[in-house]
């Protein structure tokens, strides 16, 4: 098809084209930019996380006399694994997602804590029991054993007396990149250290602590005798069985400390906590991108028909010269096309240009190339559906037009 | 006249019902979204404390070791969260109007009825000034003393919603409150008070947004009591029994200078005060910083980047939409090209026709900005039943309301210059022999 009379056409309008590639760029550069982010966010909702999710619940206890805990530690432990279903119970300092966070700077040898960029480590603590009731996947070396939580008590700076550690796949490829992490030596502080024992599949820290994507599974964990800070039960049972064993766990605690607060949730609920901002990000976002390429495709239809309305005279002069209405359909459907083209164009530079800006303003990655063509193809698309109405009304203009005046 | 234009304008409108509507629920939909984001962004970024933010400033220090140092490239770390020495050592030079130090704890509260469970509330561990230097005002009785935080003192200040819950309302002076399992006197109810955010605690722990903090205790009393502070860091391995003496930061400094001026003295103070600390080996790092109320709320991020992201994206889309109206208004526009012939053979001025059209553009933006309102109301109905800590905040104030005015029919009236400044250029005497 030839397409000089649709240059000629569109010179004679000018503005109205210009407005309508306008429109296509910054949709085109809103959308790209937009759906980058919700491929970000959607991404970080879906980070693994190597514990049993969907079997544990979480119970926290706090208000009690810090000086009794090494008894009523066991004793809220025994209480709860006597529940129907509950296949596993431990103490915990903190919980993943949790958002309370509990961290220390990790080094790979003493006096370096300060002096080389040391990562920052989330820390947990837990009783005999911790991995299985957490569900940790061992990926090499051992878990602990007894005598190793037994004899690891809580030091003055919170930090436990024991001289064993797991660390995540993440933590461990960090600290020594390339080689085995077993037998290692991690240093918290120039006083304590503690050997690798064994290597787990990467389990999210409670939050972020400023540490950003790279560091969400940068967590260390380390066994502890019975001790105030565990004050967290970690109760895992058979997915079907949670509500149940969460509210028997609950009363039970309760009866127990009668002068505590005591809360508890499913792990699915913290996590659900921790992304929801996330989570309406992303609804947002995704709201914004419908209604907008909404508008923009009214806007499409809207201009075009107006122009086919006052075009209806060359369009029957078209038609009664010969002109099919397959040539009048492709007539319009070809200066569409035409428009978003320059529309995106402008608008890829446009959507790199807010990508940049982004970048140095907020903490955003580099947008992958192909969000730039994707980003084309779904706004042609667009237009062509957009111009396919006018098109018909344009197409069904009879040539008799031609003849009357006005 | 204006009522002439006016006339035309809903007719011209009315011609074009699917248009018109189109057009306004465009407008209406980019205002909603600017006005939903711009709300939750004034929210968040507004004055807590007007009267007097321009002279509360939060003094910070840098106490970690020499180790890791690079000169004119440290700042005070951890938000300016200050060692328990240096925080008394402020204190006590008293060369503020006011200064207080402060913490938060987590405050098991135990209710003296029977059969009321205790629970956790936001509590925080300050002293003597803190109530005068942030204009909290009481509703009975008053603060404590100095003296009163020196001697360990077991008095509290209660918020009026915790007043409410245990004392019904009733004046509770006197009154003793179980806090951590420990007594308190009651020397002070608070009346409603909760800057939003709580400005003074950014960072310090707890919520930022909502009814405020419910108890406060003296700093020296609480701690004797063994209540610790929500956020501690230290820089070595410590005693975390005994943070006053340890290498680890939990307090904030605020001060309350007579004149926002004094400021630069302050910071000189506080600069030789580094000085001495280096001298005697306490400090190795000489940099402090003095920010006011607002700088301070900027370093925290106090506002998400989220909101800021959502709020550009907002505009990105309202510019679609104005964009859009323009095109349409001139597709409008030319299709009235004889209607235009007609006005301007029968007498119309250039400017007559650039008025008529304008007036038909604010009539959009009018009916936009009313839609708009709509879609922002919704837009905040959708954001109060979000988890975030200000959700419950997010309403639409007097301000915003008007705002939204100004915004749909400026955006309008921007959008409606081109399609008027081609309609009133058009020569009449083509457009008359065209029919």
């Amino acid at each position: 098809m030839d397409i000089r009379p649709i240059f000629a056409a569109l010179r004679k309008h000018r503005i109205p084209a210009g407005l309508i590639v306008l429109e296509i760029a910054l949709a085109c550069a809103v959308l790209c930019n937009a759906v980058f982010m919700i491929g970000q966010r959607i991404g970080e909702m879906h980070v693994p996380n190597a514990i049993d999710e969907a079997g544990i619940v979480d119970i926290t206890v706090q208000g009690t006399d810090p000086k009794l805990a090494a008894a009523d530690v066991p004793r809220n432990l025994a209480a709860l694994r006597e529940i129907p279903g509950v296949t596993a119970v431990a103490a915990v300092n903190i919980v993943p997602l949790s958002q309370s966070g509990w961290n220390s700077n990790v080094a790979t040898g003493p006096g370096e804590l300060l002096k080389k960029n040391t990562p920052n480590v989330a820390q947990y603590l837990f009783s005999r029991g911790g991995p299985e009731a957490l569900g940790m996947r061992l990926l090499r070396g051992r878990f602990f054993d007894d005598a190793e939580y037994a004899d690891s008590q809580l030091g003055v700076s919170y930090l436990p007396g024991g001289h064993v550690a797991l660390v995540t796949q993440s933590l461990a490829e960090r600290l020594w990149p390339g080689q085995s992490a077993l037998g290692k030596q991690a240093w918290i502080g120039d006083d304590n250290h503690y050997t690798v024992v064994g290597v787990v599949a990467d389990i999210l820290r409670p939050d972020r602590n400023g540490e950003g994507a790279a560091g969400f599974h940068w967590a260390i964990f380390l066994p502890l005798s019975p001790a105030s800070v565990l004050n967290t039960y970690i109760v895992r049972s058979n997915p079907g069985d949670r509500g149940r064993v969460l509210r028997d766990g609950i009363r039970k605690l309760e009866a127990l400390s009668p002068n505590a607060v005591v809360k508890g949730q499913t792990f699915t609920e913290v996590r659900d906590k921790f992304f929801a901002d996330t989570r309406s990000m992303v609804g947002m976002l995704a709201l914004v991108c419908v209604v907008m390429l909404a508008v923009t495709a009214f806007g499409i239809v809207g201009l075009t028909s107006f122009w086919v309305g006052q075009r209806r005279r060359q369009i029957g002069i078209r038609r009664a010269l010969g002109a099919t209405r397959g040539h009048i359909m492709r007539y319009f459907q070809t200066e569409n096309f035409l428009l978003t083209a320059a529309g995106v164009l402008l608008g890829m530079a446009l959507a790199f240009g807010i990508n940049v800006y982004l970048m140095q303003h907020y903490e955003l990655q580099r947008m992958p190339m192909y969000y730039l063509p994707a980003g084309a193809i779904a706004l042609w698309l667009l237009g062509q559906l957009a111009v396919i109405g006018p098109a018909r009304r344009a197409a069904a203009v009879p040539p008799v037009v031609a003849t009357r005046s006005g | 006249m204006f009522g002439y234009y006016f006339h035309l304008a809903v007719r011209s409108l009315g011609r074009n019902r699917v248009l018109t509507a189109l057009m306004v629920l465009a407008l209406g939909l980019g205002i909603g979204a600017c006005i939903t984001t711009l709300t939750v962004l004034k929210l968040l970024s507004g004055d807590p404390i007007p009267q007097k933010s321009a002279r509360l400033f939060h003094p910070e220090v840098d106490p970690l070791p020499a180790q890791g140092y690079v000169p004119g490239q440290s700042k005070p770390p951890w938000g300016g969260l200050m060692p328990y020495a240096d925080a008394m050592n402020l204190l006590h030079a008293g060369k503020a109007e006011r200064q207080a130090v402060m913490a938060l704890t987590q405050a098991k509260v135990e209710p003296r009825q029977l059969g009321q469970k205790p629970f956790f509330s936001d509590g925080v561990m300050t002293t003597a000034a803190f109530f005068q230097m942030f204009d909290a005002p009481f509703k009975y009785g008053s603060g404590w003393s100095e003296g009163d935080g020196e001697s360990r003192a077991r008095v509290a200040v209660i918020a009026d919603f915790l007043n409410d819950k245990l004392y019904a309302g009733r004046n509770s002076v006197g009154e003793t409150i179980r806090i951590n399992d420990h007594d308190y006197r009651i020397v002070g109810v608070l009346k409603p008070w909760s800057p939003q955010p709580r400005f003074y605690a950014v960072g310090l722990g707890g919520h930022s947004y909502g009814n405020g903090d419910a108890v406060y205790l003296p700093l020296q009393s609480a701690r004797a009591d063994g209540m610790d502070p929500q956020n501690v860091s230290c820089w070595e391995a410590a005693d975390i029994k005994h943070l006053e003496t340890s290498p680890c930061v939990f307090v904030y400094v605020w001060v309350e200078l007579a004149d926002a001026a004094d400021a630069g003295a302050y910071e000189t103070f506080l600069s030789n005060y580094a000085q001495q600390q280096i001298a005697t080996g306490r400090f190795h790092r000489p940099e402090v910083a003095l920010p006011d109320v607002m700088r301070f709320m900027r370093d925290a991020q106090v506002v998400p980047d989220d909101v800021r992201l959502q709020a550009g994206l907002a505009f990105g889309f309202l510019l679609i939409c104005v964009v859009n109206t323009v095109g349409l208004l001139l597709a409008k526009c030319l299709r009235r090209s004889r209607e235009i012939g007609v006005r301007r053979a029968l007498g119309a001025t250039r400017r007559t026709i650039f008025a008529q059209f304008m007036v038909e553009s604010a009539l959009i933006g009018l009916a936009g900005g009313v839609l708009g309102l709509v879609f922002a109301e919704l837009g905040l109905w959708a954001i109060r039943h979000q988890p975030a800590q200000y959700a419950a905040l997010a309403r639409l104030d007097l301000a915003m309301f008007a705002f939204t005015f100004v915004v749909a029919v400026l955006a309008s009236l921007l959008a409606g210059v081109l399609p008027a400044w081609r309609a009133c250029m058009l020569t009449p005497a083509p457009q008359l022999k065209a029919s």
